[in-house]
């Protein structure tokens, strides 16, 4: 069973259509980053995977209509859709007292013992905390859970570098195992680049991009050439071109990389370039 | 989680990947009604603090008032003055604290001829614990009226909803503990500091009679069997009357995405104000005047005219059959359960503002 399949999954506001049939399917024990740019869909999708709010087409996550469902699927499934959400008034004991008191798969022992690596004190109260600190405290929330999908909606927007670092680390070396699924939205890609198993591309509403980091590596190759071999490497069709350091940065998709070798040097392209290249360059007509 | 140490690179090289499935944990038991409960009562301290705050304020005004009192009355009888000017030989302050939200009617009489009844001198020593019934209940009120309003506004305003919804609680159970605060709790534990308050303005006043010797109205026993019945029947009474007030209230908070409380006023006073110019009738003010005020002629037996203008109340005032058998009961609570019905599909529905 699939962790998460969606088949023509849509939704229209008054004025726009946020997500206009999108098909997914998301495996388990796999890390999913869901990148686009802003107003794409992505929260769209992911409040309707969380039962946030009602969707056309199909959609079952871990077997369950999530808006019929929700209250049954809560158990499994957790999520932060925001920073610092966390209400401001409770004391971070009391947000442990809470949790454990609701939710039958909470590990208390294991938030408190996470906790004890931060400055966060029990008395404390939220409001009292910074808003990395305030991460910390939900990360610790969610990771004493024993849940099959956490979705990350922009968990670290406008924490420092540090605290970003530190959430993706703890979240992989303490959460992540085999029975897990992640899902995980963020604009700054590069962060989260070496965590992923699968990447997806999402613009105005419909998928532009659906792949396996593996099949990433084997599909879209970058190539830096010279002035001389410009001409050649235009006619193998680039899917993009950038200037570097005075020299021309090519993307190709499903070009195979003995023949871009001689061509200049070969390499795998971030996700923020094929972010640029597939989505940047849709905008201006200039990919395909 | 000390410190962020770990370079990307360091983090792939624990393959997580790799890792077997964690054993799923045994469920616990879980009370998520019990536990919603509990964080109402964390997030409004209100609900105890207020009543609190009434209880001190009467306590230290009943101790000044036994302190700054020579001989010849008792406290009871001086907190029943205190709004008087004149000395308490020519007049008299005569209170009623009718139960229906605590509406006190206050005149002063001049008290001429014969010496009062003793009939009169039992209610005069009564007074003063009834006021401190209405008092509570009136903060009982209005506490409960701003709990409401931000019963399901500040949860969405702060975007904590979107932390609660990550909790496997239901929205029904949700809104169920949000309109049992109001309903259960905060009547609970109004009744429970107004009945200590009672017992401590009695123990000030028996400690001012020791004191300063002979009372006016130290000879008349404190009715207390008829103190606690009147305010546990007025807060039970009252509860369930105002049940549809607070039901509108948190069906609109969970509805306004700004200023609930003028959601929950201007338009019923609007409609009302537009009945009374469309058609000259009243029957929509009326109807919000009764629910507001009108607890009182519904639960206790309305009494005749005191003869000599000081009200009686007790245990015989109490009527309980014709609460329970009148209609706008239980109209009202049916109402309620419709709004908080409504209530719990817009919590279901609404997002962050």
């Amino acid at each position: 069973m699939a962790c998460i399949e969606a088949r023509g999954l849509r939704k229209a506001y008054k004025t726009t259509v946020a997500l206009d049939g999108v098909d997914l399917k998301v495996e388990e024990g796999r890390i999913l980053g869901l990148i686009g740019p802003n107003g794409a869909g992505k929260s769209t999708a992911l409040n309707a995977i969380l039962g946030l709010s009602p969707y056309e087409g199909e959609l079952r996550v871990l077997g369950r209509d999530p808006w019929t469902e929700r209250d049954k699927l809560m158990t499994d499934v957790c999520f932060i859709a925001d920073v610092a959400v966390l209400p401001r008034w409770m004391k971070v004991s009391q947000a442990l007292d809470y949790v454990a008191g609701v939710h039958p798969r909470f590990d208390r022992a294991r938030a408190e013992a996470f906790l004890a690596k931060t400055q966060i004190k029990l008395a404390s109260k939220v409001r009292e905390l910074s808003k990395g600190m305030v991460t910390q405290l939900h990360l610790a929330l969610i990771m004493a859970i024993d849940a099959k999908l956490l979705v990350l909606d922009e968990p670290t927007l406008g924490l420092d570098l540090l605290y970003r670092k530190q959430f993706y680390d703890t979240l992989l070396n303490d959460y992540f195992d085999n029975s897990r699924t992640i899902v995980v939205t963020t604009h700054q890609v590069e962060e989260i680049q070496d965590i992923l198993t699968d990447l997806m591309f999402i613009d105005h509403g419909r998928i532009v991009l659906d792949t396996s980091m593996e099949a990433l590596d084997a599909r879209f190759t970058e190539v830096m050439v010279g002035p001389d071999q410009l001409a050649a490497a235009r006619g193998l069709g680039p899917v993009r071109e950038r200037q570097l350091f005075g020299r021309s940065v090519l993307l190709f998709d499903g070009v195979d990389r003995a023949r871009l070798a001689p061509l200049g040097e070969v390499r795998t392209p971030s996700i923020a370039d094929l972010f640029v290249a597939l989505i940047g360059g849709q905008d201006k007509g200039a990919a395909k | 989680m000390s410190a962020p140490s770990s370079s990307m690179g360091d983090t792939m090289t624990d393959t997580p990947f790799d890792r077997p499935a964690s054993p799923p944990a045994p469920a616990r038991p879980v009370r998520p009604f019990f536990w919603s409960v509990r964080r109402e009562l964390w997030e409004n301290p209100a609900i105890w603090i207020a009543p609190l705050a009434v209880a001190a304020l009467v306590i230290v005004g009943a101790c000044v008032a036994a302190l700054s009192t020579h001989g010849g009355k008792s406290v009871h009888r001086t907190v029943a003055t205190a709004a008087q000017t004149a000395p308490p030989s020519q007049t008299t302050t005569i209170s009623q604290s009718t139960p229906d939200g605590g509406v006190t009617v206050q005149k002063v009489i001049k008290v001429e001829g014969p010496p009062p009844t003793p009939e009169q001198r039992r209610a005069m020593v009564a007074l003063p614990f009834y006021m401190v019934t209405a008092a509570m209940l009136v903060t009982m009120f209005l506490v409960a009226v701003f709990y409401c309003l931000g019963g399901l506004f500040n949860e969405r305003r702060d975007r904590s909803i979107l932390f609660w919804k990550s909790l496997p609680v239901g929205n029904l159970t949700t809104v169920l503990a949000k309109i049992v605060a109001p309903m259960v709790i905060l009547p609970a534990v109004t009744l429970a500091i107004a009945l200590a308050t009672e017992v401590t303005l009695y123990a000030i006043g028996a400690l001012a009679f020791a004191t300063h010797g002979q009372g006016a109205d130290a000879d008349v026993p404190v009715p207390f069997a008829d103190i606690v019945a009147v305010a546990a029947y007025s807060t039970v009474v009252l509860s369930l009357w105002w049940a549809p007030v607070y039901a509108w209230l948190l069906m609109v908070s969970g509805w306004a995405k700004r200023a609930p409380f003028l959601w929950a006023v201007l338009p019923p006073l609007g409609l009302a104000v537009a009945e009374r110019i469309a058609f000259g009738t009243t029957y929509l003010g009326r109807l919000i005047q009764s629910r507001l005020t009108g607890a009182g002629e519904t639960a206790f037996v309305v009494p005749k005219p005191p003869a000599h203008g000081i009200p009686s109340i007790g245990i015989e005032q109490i009527d309980a059959a014709k609460f329970v058998s009148s209609p706008g009961l239980w109209l009202g609570l049916l109402a309620a359960a419709g709004m908080i019905a409504v209530a719990v599909w817009m919590r279901r529905r609404r997002e962050p503002i």
